[in-house]
């Protein structure tokens, strides 16, 4: 399938699934909110200019603010993303990006402890900086250091999930074919 | 000049990112201190069709429990009509007293319109939903929301053509004025963001006999709810010696998580209201710096 295509469809499919299932399963505990849909921006492909990817992230997030009624706040957070992503891929593989035999981040492209390490590193900043700006409008410290691991460890859980039922299939690029 | 260039060309990605988080920073904290954000109408169109149609579908899982609450909340009203009752003495006369008021002349201060919940989430902080009327049909800020039972839900912040967007009582930032029933003492209904099925009322002294069970309602004082309305019952009422008031933890009445079916209520004199008050502060004013 089209790369471009296929974006566009996970896009829709996770922007759904976190506004119209993940944000309306009935209330676990106040300090469970599953969080799924800032996975599509992980998934992106590797070859996305860096500045590209800040305008998706920022667009991406924008639309899920509006969706949820709060503007500006998951923007915010997918931007922060969006940004170090590619600073902790080039971390865990110092590569250049035209040197990847995969097209995008996977346990395959990565193997599972360089995926498990990038899967964790974006999640906590991304709930960090969430919860963080949650915090400014009602401040309670211990809440919000208990969010950040509980909302963490449930989003790694999901992606785990997700990774494990629905294995992308990826084709292994040669140099000769690109 | 040209090293300007130069780093601009150099630091674009970053520069990027500092203006865009600036940008989404100041939407947010916009949209916290006033609920306006910018394009909000217009998103609130777009995002008010979509979940119109998902909301059908969800429509499904709670038709039970509605049903419930419109049969509760028409019995109550079966209750109220003339030909439950007799009158069986024939001296009772009723002697209206014409010098004051036309008293045939009734002053209307509430209007009701039904509306529908089209989204709504209860696991976050700040909680809010949506509903299917907006100015079109005459909603506007701060008109109260109940749901079908009567309980209370919360309040307009935000119109749109079509659709209208309400803070749920469910939201760290609304308090609702609040009674005990049994003894009309007033305080504040508030939610601390915890969990989803209780509220806090603040407010009530101490030397009120406050018991588990009591009914929560609405206070007389408030410009937007209609007195008397349920808020909750009483669950858990502590003693706070520091202040020398409860903290009342609240059961809500309206089950957040199966909204469907909604009122919206206007109060008809809220200006008025408001204006007096506005008219009271300012001659207050004046008369303090007369007597200056």
């Amino acid at each position: 399938m089209n790369s471009l295509l296929k974006n566009i469809f996970r896009l829709i499919i996770f922007l759904v699934i976190q506004v119209y299932v993940l944000n309306k399963i009935p209330h676990l505990h106040r300090f469970i909110i599953p969080y799924l849909y800032f996975l599509f921006l992980l998934w992106l492909p590797f070859s996305l200019p860096r500045l590209g990817l800040l305008i998706i992230g920022f667009f991406y997030g924008l639309v899920l603010d509006y969706l949820t009624m709060t503007p500006g706040l998951h923007a915010a957070a997918c931007l922060l993303i969006a940004y170090a992503r590619p600073f902790i891929i080039h971390l865990l593989i110092p590569k250049d990006t035209t040197e990847f035999n995969y097209s995008e981040p996977s346990p395959k492209a990565l193997g599972w402890p360089a995926y498990t390490v990038y899967i964790f590193i974006l999640t906590l900043l991304h709930h960090t900086y969430l919860m963080l700006l949650q915090l400014l409008e009602v401040g309670n410290f211990l809440d919000f250091i208990i969010k950040i691991a509980a909302t963490t460890g449930v989003s790694m859980l999901l992606i785990f999930t997700v990774e494990l039922l629905f294995p992308r299939k990826l084709r292994f690029r040669t140099n000769t074919a690109s | 000049m040209r090293n300007i260039f130069l780093f601009i060309r150099r630091y674009i990605t970053f520069l990027t990112f500092l203006l865009l988080q600036i940008f989404a920073l100041l939407i947010l904290f916009n949209y916290n201190r006033y609920h306006h954000a910018v394009g909000l109408g217009l998103a609130h169109e777009a995002t008010g069709k979509l979940n119109t149609q998902i909301d059908k579908l969800d429509d499904y899982f709670h038709q039970g429990q509605e049903n419930r609450r419109v049969h509760k909340l028409n019995d109550s009203l079966m209750n109220l009509l003339s030909r439950n009752y007799y009158y069986p003495d024939t001296s009772v006369r009723n002697v209206v007293d014409t010098l004051m008021t036309d008293t045939l002349k009734a002053v209307r201060k509430y209007r009701w319109r039904a509306a529908k919940v089209v989204y709504n989430t209860v696991n976050a902080e700040q909680n809010y939903m949506q509903l299917d009327r907006g100015s079109k049909y005459g909603i506007r800020d701060d008109m109260a929301v109940i749901s079908s039972d009567l309980a209370v839900v919360g309040v307009v912040v935000n119109v749109s053509p079509n659709f209208s967007q309400v803070m749920s009582l469910l939201n760290t930032r609304n308090s609702v004025s609040s009674a005990h029933k049994k003894s009309g003492s007033t305080g504040k209904v508030e939610w601390d963001g915890k969990d989803p099925r209780f509220v806090q009322l603040k407010g009530i002294p101490q030397n009120i006999d406050v018991k588990i069970g009591d009914t929560i309602i609405t206070s007389k004082y408030s410009y937007n709810f209609p007195p008397g309305l349920m808020v909750g019952t009483i669950a858990e009422a502590i003693n706070d010696p520091a202040t020398g008031f409860y903290t009342i933890k609240v059961k809500t009445a309206a089950d957040f998580t199966s909204l469907q079916q909604v009122f919206i209520v206007e109060n008809l004199l809220r200006e008025e209201q408001l204006q007096l008050e506005r008219e009271t502060q300012i001659k207050l004013e004046q008369q303090k710096t007369r007597r200056r």
